[in-house]
């Protein structure tokens, strides 16, 4: 199968790096940059545990090959730092085992820039994608919505 | 109470926001090769022929396992081949593994390989497996190795047999004055841990044999390959760092076995081999089913007089854990209520279904779900009000349990409490059911349940306890994280017991089965009770040998010295005394002369006056403590089209003592998110071939963010004198109640009796037109 070189701006460094046509973001990020804070839950689209940040959007990194990427802005969890929205995680116990939770932070997170008045429903909308086995839920939603209370 | 208590917030939850904690799939250090599954399409058939002639040519590949006898495995009848040889006993069976430089040449070779079955009539219930003349699942299930407390039954599906037998069921019928009996079924389901199963494997030139896994027992990863391989017990070294949720599904040895003998077929190059979704529900051990009878007798005053329960557990092609799930199963069958006369048939079943691992709440919320829905009908029956059937049959100290062990205000919590506070969270005495309109209505249902943890009566905890030259302390236990937070809570624990800060305790997150203590598996509610008790223990230790170096160098007796804020000192004058700093790795005098040395405390815990259980009567004393919990659950139900919707769910649980409440609510909240999962919505969808339709997270669908419930939950505290600090296990008991809790309040909603799980808007649908 082909191989590409491709150049991806993550968490705002350039990275240089061979892929196959067939690689997905998740494959190259985990595999290729050693950037192990995206999970692989399903490869399927299903579980949001990859989901990354994409020229502003959430994005599920295991629907997304990693020539897409070339020249797109990716922020993944790693180039997170101190974010209320971490803060907000740990203060409210908002994770268990851990595993789902930086698609969630990243998925919160691309929410509250999007759209940080966000209500009920539009929180719902975009927090659906992702699943989380150990919580209830709950915690996850006090921690979202007491970073969006403050905005 | 300094520490106790206080939600401290846990000790990996920087790593674990920042996306740098550590899981198995992590670690990409050194090259490892891949291993592929080739996995069985079909629920049983005789396996013909493989052919690996197209898929060794793959570039890359280095081995191909396939068609040859392994060891049997599994734990309590060896009955399972790593590897399928001769037949293939459920869809998702490993047949071959090829073994590959990268994971794409391991799959595409995999791909290649050609298996020609033969089709063998499928058992494809526990029902169905237990009728006379049903196919084999094992044909020589006489001759496997066993434990001796598994009762296999050679020429049939029975892979064990548990009786309880208690009082007299003559009496117990004579003195009723009403009957209820039902039956109850469901099929498997799945843990769905987010992070699916993943194990590495490499061994050495010197034969050590490294292991990586994502597991809950470490430690019988260990004992077991020694003992189905023959190795060296101390050669094998288990490695588990943070575990991606687990719920007893990773309480199985599965993954380690292949990946030991995929090493070993390369040469002891490190091999890893990582479950998509799809393996992880299908091939690698799944949440048991079960088929069930309930008769209950009562007398006019709703005194329950007598139990008669036959307990079909579905426990899938291979017996594994399952003959534990049934014994479980059988000790606790009435659920928390006094019954004097007990009659109680629990079987292991083999089917042609993937086999059956633990899951939160070890049988509990299975049986719950039939013995629960059970006592709603006897309360329609009596004309009694569900809630006080149930308190008033609530167990007791004083009563017997099944297995006739009498219980004390120790080792059973207030169950009577706890109901009443599920009435009142509940709104219970405004009734039922509230109709909002023609069309939509509020109703509510409740549950209670109770737990003991069979586990191995001389399963061991293990802690080890240094210093740091500043005086701070490193804690090792061989609790593994599974997101239960157990090892915040024993530094907790620790803190209090040392009364020092809580940030001066370092605590190893990851296990190996080398350099750390073992702890027996993290399951069954035990991490919190086993490994604090261990704890406890080396704390005394360590003060122990603290006030012995102070007691020489402040020349006052040991009696006289007190131990707080990282020091020891008199206590009656505490500005005399010694900083931990000084004294932890010995003390030195002005001269350069020593004393002491450093400071090593160390503890353990075995649960004591554990039993086996009497084959014939079952009597025998199972496990230390019974957690009770009351449920409720209300719901929004459409009578036009049956769906409804979750609005609140309530648990109060008797939890001995909260040591960390937001972790305790969490733990709660979650069991509780899961258990409507498991009631409303998981199952295996199985077709005639027994294979699982539903085997991806899109058509297997666990409960998503605005799905869940608003949670009501509140502890009640009846200190378990021998626990820590008086706390009970509770990591599995919010989950126990929900199934039976949301069925009842669904049967009274369509005014229909419900037997089956999931509990689906078409399974009311049917119930409701076979009424017709």
């Amino acid at each position: 199968m082909k191989s590409h070189t491709i150049t991806l701006s993550i968490n705002g460094e350039n990275r240089s790096v061979m892929v196959r046509s067939a690689d997905t973001l998740l494959y190259v990020l985990r595999g290729k940059l050693g950037l192990t804070g995206a999970k692989p839950g399903c490869l399927n689209g299903d579980c949001g545990a990859c989901t990354v940040n994409v020229e502003g959007w959430p994005m599920k990194s295991c629907l997304m090959l990693a020539v897409e990427a070339d020249g797109k802005k990716v922020i993944t969890i790693e180039g997170l730092e101190n974010t209320p929205i971490q803060k907000a995680f740990v203060e409210n116990f908002a994770f268990q085992c851990g595993y789902c939770t930086p698609g969630f932070i990243m998925n919160c997170h691309s929410l509250i820039l999007k759209h940080p008045d966000a209500d009920d429903h539009r929180i719902k909308e975009w927090l659906e994608s992702n699943i989380c086995r150990c919580t209830g839920y709950a915690e996850i939603e006090s921690a979202l919505k007491s970073v969006l209370r403050k905005k | 109470m300094e520490v106790i208590g206080k939600s401290v917030i846990r000790k990996e939850a920087l790593d674990k926001v920042t996306g740098r904690a550590k899981y198995t799939h992590d670690y990409h250090s050194i090259p490892m090769l891949s291993g592929q599954k080739v996995i069985s399409p079909f629920g049983h058939a005789k396996i013909v022929n493989i052919d690996t002639t197209e898929a060794s040519k793959v570039p890359g590949v280095r081995a191909i396992l396939a068609g040859k006898q392994y060891p049997l495995t599994g734990e309590a009848i060896r009955d399972r081949p790593p590897i399928a040889f001769d037949k293939v006993r459920y869809h998702g069976e490993t047949v071959a593994l090829v073994v590959a430089d990268s994971p794409v040449q391991a799959k595409k070779a995999a791909n290649l390989i050609k298996v020609q079955y033969e089709l063998l009539p499928v058992v494809n219930s526990p029902s169905q497996a237990f009728e006379k003349g049903a196919p084999l699942v094992h044909e020589h299930l006489g001759e496997y190795k066993k434990e001796f407390d598994s009762h296999p039954v050679p020429d049939t599906n029975i892979a064990t047999h548990i009786k309880i037998r208690k009082g007299k069921m003559e009496k117990g019928w004579s003195e009723s004055t009403s009957v209820v009996e039902a039956s109850f079924s469901f099929s498997p389901s799945d843990h769905v841990a987010m992070e699916t199963r993943c194990a590495t494997a490499e061994i050495l030139p010197d034969g050590n044999i490294i292991i990586t896994t994502s597991s809950q027992a470490p430690f019988m990863v260990k004992r077991l390959i020694a003992d189905y391989f023959d190795e060296d017990m101390g050669k094998i070294i288990v490695h588990t760092p943070l575990v991606g949720g687990a719920y007893g599904g990773k309480a199985a040895v599965q993954l380690e076995i292949l990946a030991y003998l995929a090493s070993k077929a390369v040469g002891g190059k490190p091999v890893e081999i990582l479950n998509t979704r799809e393996e992880d529900i299908l091939t690698s051990p799944c949440h048991i089913g079960l088929d069930a009878k309930i008769k209950f007798g009562a007398d006019s005053s709703g005194k329950i007089k007598a139990a008669e329960i036959r307990f079909l557990w579905d426990g899938g092609a291979y017996s594994d854990k399952a003959i534990d799930l049934t014994r479980a199963g059988a000790v606790d069958c009435t659920g928390p209520y006094h019954i004097e006369n007990v009659w109680c048939d629990s079987y292991c079943m083999y089917t042609n279904h993937p086999y059956a691992a633990p899951f939160r709440g070890f049988s509990h919320s299975e049986l719950s779900f039939a013995i629960e829905r059970t006592l709603d009908l006897l309360a329609q029956k009596l004309k009694l009000d569900p809630l006080k059937l149930r308190y008033l049959n609530a167990i007791k100290p004083g009563n017997t349990t099944p297995t006739r062990v009498r219980l004390n205000k120790s080792n059973v919590g207030n169950l009577q409490k706890c109901i009443e506070r599920v009435r009142e969270l509940m709104k219970w005495d405004q009734g039922p059911i509230e109709e909002i309109n023609e069309r939509i209505s509020k109703v509510k249902g409740v549950a209670c349940s109770w737990k003991t943890s069979t586990i191995d009566p001389n399963a061991p905890s293990g802690v080890i306890l240094t210093f740091n030259r500043d005086g701070s302390i490193n804690l090792l236990s061989g609790v593994i994280e599974i997101g239960t937070g157990t090892k915040t809570v024993l530094a907790q624990i620790l803190a209090e017991r040392l009364q020092m800060d809580v940030d001066k305790i370092y605590v190893r997150m990851e296990v190996d089965t080398q350099t750390t203590p073992e702890h027996w598996k993290t399951v069954a509610s035990r991490g919190t009770f086993m490994g604090g008790r261990a704890l406890l223990e080396a704390a005394d230790d360590v003060i122990r040998q603290l006030k012995d170096i102070a007691a020489t160098v402040l020349r006052a007796p040991r009696e006289d010295l007190e131990v707080a804020n990282s020091r020891v000192f008199l206590r009656d004058d505490p500005k005399i005394g010694l900083p931990f700093k000084d004294i932890c790795y010995g003390y030195q005098y002005p001269n350069g002369n020593s004393i002491g040395g450093q400071i090593i405390g160390k503890g353990n815990y075995i649960l004591r006056h554990l039993t086996h259980l009497d084959p014939e009567t079952g009597a025998g004393k199972p496990g230390p403590e019974w957690t009770v919990a009351a449920y409720g659950v209300e719901i929004e139900f459409d009578k036009r089209d049956f769906t409804y919707r979750l609005l609140k769910a309530c648990t109060v649980v008797d939890i001995g003592r909260v040591l960390n409440e937001k972790a305790a609510l969490g733990q709660v909240m979650g069991a509780m998110s899961m258990g409507l999962a498991f009631a409303g919505r998981e199952t295996f969808y199985f077709d005639e071939q027994g294979r699982v339709m539903n085997p991806q997270l899109r058509t297997y669908r666990p409960l998503r963010y605005g799905e869940n419930p608003e949670y009501l939950v509140e502890f009640v505290e009846t200190p378990q004198i021998d626990g820590p600090y008086g706390a009970r296990g509770v990591g599995e008991h919010g989950l126990m109640g929900m199934p039976a809790a949301l069925g009842n309040a669904l049967s009274t909603a369509a005014g229909v009796s419900l037997h089956n799980l999931p509990l689906i808007p078409e399974l009311i649908w049917k119930a409701k037109e076979a009424q017709k």
